[in-house]
């Protein structure tokens, strides 16, 4: 069994409140023997700087991706993985990580297509346990290597596909780029200027809504009420909506994926991790250009 | 003194050898110690942006400066957060291997020398190529220097 859940008074709003702790939670269950803390960033040398103590380093770029497709890794792969981080298929498994938790969301959410069961994010990621002064360290976890089942990667409920968005036109998508990338004016992220795409613009009916408006400056999630104003009164979605959420390459967006599943309980939210350095160099797929979806 | 072009100056060559000889586990390390040892931007240029060149291609934006002396001696400065360690860990590569280089020396550098440390697999490619811009507008301020 998991971890008890953090009983922290924003969270109970959410859809899923065991989905987030807090880092005083945190603090207190370090020691814990059936939780895993895993630290997932976009710069791949700040585990290295220093990390919440006993926790394990994932990589996005190495660990998480098939390192010849353009794919996440297999069951066996994953299965491997976990084993040598020690991780077990019963751990509560805490994910955090730089800039609003965006790559420790996106593991979160490759690790939901293997179906762990006990995922939650750091509400505030690394940013905010520094802030606060908690204690962070620079020693190799110490964990004993696990025997985690190879169980297959299920895409079919949270994770869309080219075709499978060609035919979902129509129907509620989130574009969660910069402004500039959603218009069509750059076609790559400011200041990401090689990871790039044929054409800019947006998926025909596609809303803006870009992904960092669902955190706060301390980098926590927004309370429900906030979210809701951004993601129903502003863009329209209603919560039985089957949504699609797309970026560049999906991680941005797997945040998203995370508030509107997680914290709105939208039942139907899929992460189109092709996102636009697909869709913009797909030849024949509609695009929109400018501020209108 | 003319270096022939396509040649790393000594110290870079160094640099590469010791990133090819360490398995992948140490070869982050080993950027890490990079970043660390960086040294701080004088104080000259300190609240001083518009004297230093932005290199927008990094994922953090990292700031440079690059002087010429009259003797030809090629002299950089850094300004990158210490919350992008990477960043800081490719800009320290270069600062200890082309700080206090020739000109001459710096200019031979080729552009593919941030593929030979060995970090394809560790590190994104998109952050690799960060790096060639740094070393890309290095050069550029160089020429422009001399000329």
């Amino acid at each position: 069994m998991g971890l008890p859940s953090d009983s922290a008074p924003k969270f109970q709003d959410y859809a899923h409140p065991e989905m987030l702790v807090t880092t005083e939670w945190l603090a207190d269950h370090l020691d814990d023997p059936g939780l895993v803390v895993a630290e997932s960033d976009e710069d791949v040398l700040l585990y290295e700087t220093g990390h919440i103590p006993g926790a394990v380093k994932l990589d996005w770029h190495t660990e998480l991706n098939d390192p010849v497709t353009r794919d996440y890794v297999d069951g066996a792969g994953f299965a491997r993985l976990m084993s040598e981080k020690g991780i077990s298929r019963d751990s509560t498994l805490v994910l955090y990580g730089d800039r609003n938790n965006w790559w420790a969301a996106y593991a979160l959410w490759v690790c939901t297509l293997f179906g762990h069961p006990d995922l939650r994010l750091l509400d505030g990621g690394r940013a905010k346990w520094i802030a606060e002064g908690r204690p962070v360290s620079t020693d190799p976890p110490q964990r004993t290597r696990t025997d985690y089942p190879v169980v297959e990667r299920d895409d079919t409920m949270f994770r869309a596909f080219r075709d499978q968005v060609l035919s979902h036109l129509g129907q509620p998508l989130i574009d969660v780029r910069s402004p500039g990338e959603y218009t069509g004016e750059l076609l790559h992220m400011p200041d990401y200027p090689q990871e790039g795409a044929l054409r800019g613009g947006h998926i025909p009916g596609a809303r803006s809504v870009p992904w960092s408006r669902a955190a706060a400056d301390d980098a926590t999630f927004r309370s429900r009420g906030e979210l809701e104003a951004i993601y129903q009164d502003e863009a329209g979605l209603r919560p039985d909506d089957p949504v699609v959420v797309y970026c560049r390459i999906g991680e941005r967006s797997s945040h998203t994926w995370f508030v509107l599943h997680h914290l709105l309980g939208y039942p139907q939210v899929r992460n189109y991790d092709g996102s636009w350095t697909e869709w913009g160099n797909s030849v024949k797929a509609p695009i929109r250009r400018g501020d209108s979806p | 003194m003319t270096a022939p072009a396509g040649s790393l100056s000594p110290r870079l060559r160094e640099i590469a050898e010791d990133f090819s000889s360490v398995p992948d586990s140490q070869r982050l390390q080993l950027l890490l110690e990079f970043s660390e040892e960086l040294p701080e931007l004088p104080a000259r240029f300190a609240g001083h942006q518009d004297l230093l060149e932005k290199v927008p291609e990094c994922q953090t934006p990292l700031f440079l400066a690059v002087e010429v002396d009259a003797d030809g001696i090629t002299h950089l400065f850094f300004d990158a957060p210490r919350e992008a360690p990477t960043t800081r860990g490719f800009a320290g590569i270069l600062h200890a291997g082309l700080d206090g280089a020739d000109a001459d020396e710096v200019l031979a550098t080729p552009g593919e020398f941030c593929n030979q440390l060995g970090l394809q697999d560790l590190v994104s490619p998109l952050r690799l190529r960060g790096m060639a811009a740094m070393l890309a507008r290095i050069k550029r301020q160089v020429r422009d220097q001399r000329s």
